[in-house]
C-alpha cells in the first residue's frame, strides 16, 4: 500500500495571512480580555487628560488655537497603537520561540521562517487598525475630532505602531532569557516616550539640549503626521520626511529581525 | 524515503553528527536508539527538513531539504520531542488550523479534524482547550495534527516519553495502524520495549555515529546471547565472578548482581547451583534490546 501526502507548499503572502487566521481564531476566544488594553485604555486617556485636565488648558499658540482634547486626540491614537504594538511584539514573539514554542510547530510545515514574521506584522498592524477605528469611534462621540482626517490619523497609527514593532520583534527574536529587558524597553524608551515626544505638549517646550531625543523618538514622527492629518498645518516636505523615518526604521527592523527569525529557526 | 550518506551535522566546535550513512525505505518502522546527546535529535531534524546539514548529502523523498524545504516539510508529519500545540486553541481549532498551513482547504481541515479527532479518542474534548488535557491526551493529540496533511513520512521524537502504560500502548496501536495504511515511520527513544514493538530495523547511535544496524532480532542475536540468568546477591557481598566465568559466554558484574549471557539460562543456572554458588534470587529471561544497547553504549550515565 502506499499513501500520497495531501500537503502542498503555500505561496510566500498565503503563507503568511494563514497565520493571521490562526491568530483570528484566538483572537475570535480572548478579544474580550483584549478590549481593555487595546481600545479602552486610550479612551480612558481621552477623558482624563483632554477633557478632564485639558479644561484647564486655554487654548492658545502651542496648540495651535485648538482646544486641548482636539489637540491630543490624535497623538493619544498614535501613542497607544505604539504601545501595543511593542507590546505585541515582545512576551509574545518569545514565547513562540521558547515558550508556547509554536513557531517552532509552524515552521515544521511548508510555513517558513520568513512568513511566520510577516504574518506576525500582518496581524499586529490588523490590530492597530482594529483598535484605533475603536479608539476613533469613541473619540468622535466625545466631538474629539475636527474633520474626517481621523481616518487618515488611525492609519498614521498602525504604521506607527508597526515602525515600532519590526524592531522590537528583531530584538524579541535574539531573547534567550525570560526576557527582563522588556521590562527596561518599556520603562526606560516606551514610557518617557509617551511623556515627551509631543503626545500631551509640544516638544518645543522641551530644552534643545535634550530635544533630539524627541526627534529620533518615532513617537513624535507619527504624532506629527497624525496632527497635520487632522489639524493640518505640516508642510508636505517635513510629513515626507517622518515618513520616510517611519519606513527607514520599519524596513531596518524588519530586515533584522527576518535574519534573526531565520537564525533561530532554521538551527 | 531518506538517503543519507556522511550525514554531518555540527553546531560551532562541537560535532553532534559524525558522519552517518542510513537509509530509510518506503513503508517500514525505522528507528534511531541511543543515550542523550547521541545525536539522534538532530538527525530528526535534518531530515524533518528544519535544520540544515553541515556536511555530508541527505535525500528526503527524492529532495533535498536545502533546497526543497518547504515542498518536503508538505509532505512529512512530525511530532516533535516536547508538544508544542496551541494551548490556548481547543482540540479541534489545533487541527484545523495547523492543516491551513499545508495548504489545505477549510473544508478539507474541517472535515480531516473530525476524522483525526475520532482516531486519537478525542471526539468527546473537541469543544475543550488544549491546556486542561492530560499528558496522553495532549500526545495524541500531537500526533493527530501531525497526520493532517496525511503524510508519507512521519517522524516521531521520543513520543512516548512521560506517558503511563494505557497511554502508551494507546499510541503504539494508533502507530501500528498507520504503518498497516503504509505510513512510513521513523522514530527515535530510548525506550528497548518501544523500538522492539515498533520497528523494523533500527540503528543505535553513540556519540553522533552509527554503532549497530540491523532488525532488533538480528541485533540481539548479533550482539546478545539467546537468554540471560541474573543471579542477585545480598547488597555488600562479593559476588562469584570466578566461579561460574566459564557457565556463559559472557558474564557482566554489576553492584550485587551478575548477568550471565547464555544460550540456555536454565541450564546454567543449574550449573550455579552444582558448584555451590548461593545468590539471593535468580532469573531466567530472554535477552532483549536492552541488554544489546547497554552493550554498545555502555552502562554510563549520559546527562
Amino acid at each position: 500500500m502506499s499513501v500520497s501526502a495531501t500537503g502542498r507548499v503555500v505561496p510566500a503572502w498565503r503563507g503568511a495571512w494563514l497565520r493571521v487566521e490562526g491568530y483570528w481564531a484566538w483572537y475570535r476566544r480572548y478579544w474580550k480580555s483584549n478590549v481593555y488594553s487595546t481600545g479602552l485604555q486610550p479612551v480612558l486617556f481621552l477623558l482624563a487628560m483632554g477633557l478632564g485636565f485639558g479644561s484647564q488648558v486655554q487654548a492658545g499658540p502651542a496648540t495651535g488655537g485648538l482646544s486641548y482634547v482636539h489637540y491630543i486626540a490624535p497623538a493619544l491614537l498614535v501613542s497607544a497603537a505604539l504601545q501595543n504594538a511593542v507590546g505585541e511584539s515582545t512576551y509574545p514573539v518569545l514565547s513562540g520561540f521558547k515558550w508556547q514554542k509554536d513557531y517552532l510547530a509552524v515552521t515544521a510545515t511548508p510555513v517558513t521562517p520568513g512568513q511566520v514574521l510577516g504574518g506576525h506584522l500582518i496581524w499586529v498592524a490588523l490590530r492597530l487598525l482594529l483598535a484605533g477605528t475603536a479608539y476613533a469611534v469613541i473619540a468622535l462621540l466625545f466631538g474629539a475630532w475636527l474633520n474626517a482626517g481621523a481616518v487618515l490619523v488611525v492609519l498614521v497609527g498602525a504604521a506607527t505602531g508597526l515602525a515600532c514593532a519590526a524592531p522590537v520583534t528583531a530584538l524579541a527574536a535574539v531573547t534567550y532569557d525570560e526576557g527582563t529587558r522588556f521590562n527596561a524597553l518599556f520603562r526606560f524608551v516606551v514610557m518617557p516616550m509617551t511623556l515627551f515626544a509631543g503626545t500631551f505638549f509640544p516638544i518645543e517646550q522641551i530644552p534643545l539640549a535634550l530635544r533630539w531625543l524627541a526627534w529620533i523618538s518615532p513617537l513624535w514622527h507619527g504624532n506629527e503626521l497624525a496632527r497635520g492629518a487632522t489639524l493640518g498645518g505640516l508642510a508636505p516636505v517635513a510629513a515626507l520626511g517622518h515618513v520616510a523615518f517611519l519606513a527607514a526604521l520599519f524596513a531596518v527592523g524588519a530586515y533584522l529581525a527576518r535574519r534573526s527569525f531565520y537564525r533561530r529557526l532554521v538551527v | 524515503m531518506v538517503q543519507a550518506k556522511a550525514l554531518v551535522k555540527r553546531f560551532g566546535d562541537f560535532e553532534a553528527v559524525r558522519g552517518i550513512d542510513v537509509e530509510v525505505r518506503r513503508g517500514e518502522a525505522f528507528g534511531f536508539l541511543g543515550p542523550n546527546g547521541a545525536g539522534k535529535s538532530s538527525t530528526m531534524r535534518m531530515i524533518a527538513s528544519v535544520s540544515p546539514r553541515s556536511d555530508g548529502d541527505l535525500r528526503i523523498l527524492g529532495m533535498d531539504p536545502n533546497v526543497d524545504g518547504p515542498r518536503i516539510r508538505a509532505r512529512l508529519g512530525v511530532v516533535p520531542q516536547q508538544d508544542n500545540l496551541d494551548n490556548e486553541l481547543t482540540v479541534r481549532q489545533n487541527l484545523q488550523v495547523y492543516g491551513r498551513y499545508f495548504g489545505l482547504s477549510r473544508a478539507h481541515v474541517r472535515r480531516k479534524a473530525v476524522e483525526l479527532m475520532e482516531f486519537a479518542q478525542l471526539t468527546d474534548r473537541a469543544e475543550d482547550e488544549v491546556e486542561p488535557l492530560s499528558g496522553g491526551m495532549k500526545r495524541r493529540l500531537t500526533i493527530a495534527r501531525a497526520l493532517v496533511n496525511d503524510p508519507e513520512l512521519l517522524l516521531l521524537d521520543e513520543p512516548t516519553t512521560g506517558l503511563d502504560p494505557q497511554a502508551r500502548h494507546l499510541l503504539w496501536d494508533r502507530l501500528f495502524r498507520l504503518k498497516a495504511q503504509g505510513v512510513t515511520l521513523i522514530v527515535t527513544t530510548h525506550y528497548m520495549d518501544e523500538a522492539e514493538q515498533l520497528c523494523d530495523r533500527l540503528v543505535v547511535m553513540d556519540g553522533g555515529r552509527i554503532v549497530a544496524e540491523g532488525s532488533p532480532a538480528d541485533l540481539i542475536r548479533r550482539y546478545s546471547t539467546r537468554e540471560v540468568l541474573e543471579l542477585r546477591f545480598p547488597p555488600g557481598a562479593q559476588a562469584p565472578v570466578d566461579a561460574v566465568a566459564d557457565l556463559a559466554d559472557r558474564v557482566e558484574a554489576l553492584p550485587d548482581r551478575l548477568l550471565l549471557y547464555t544460550a540456555t539460562g536454565d541450564a546454567a543456572l543449574e550449573q550455579v547451583h552444582q558448584r555451590g554458588v548461593r545468590p539471593l534470587s535468580t532469573l531466567v529471561r530472554r535477552s532483549t534490546l536492552e541488554d544489546v544497547f547497554l552493550r554498545l553504549t555502555g552502562r554510563t550515565l549520559v546527562d
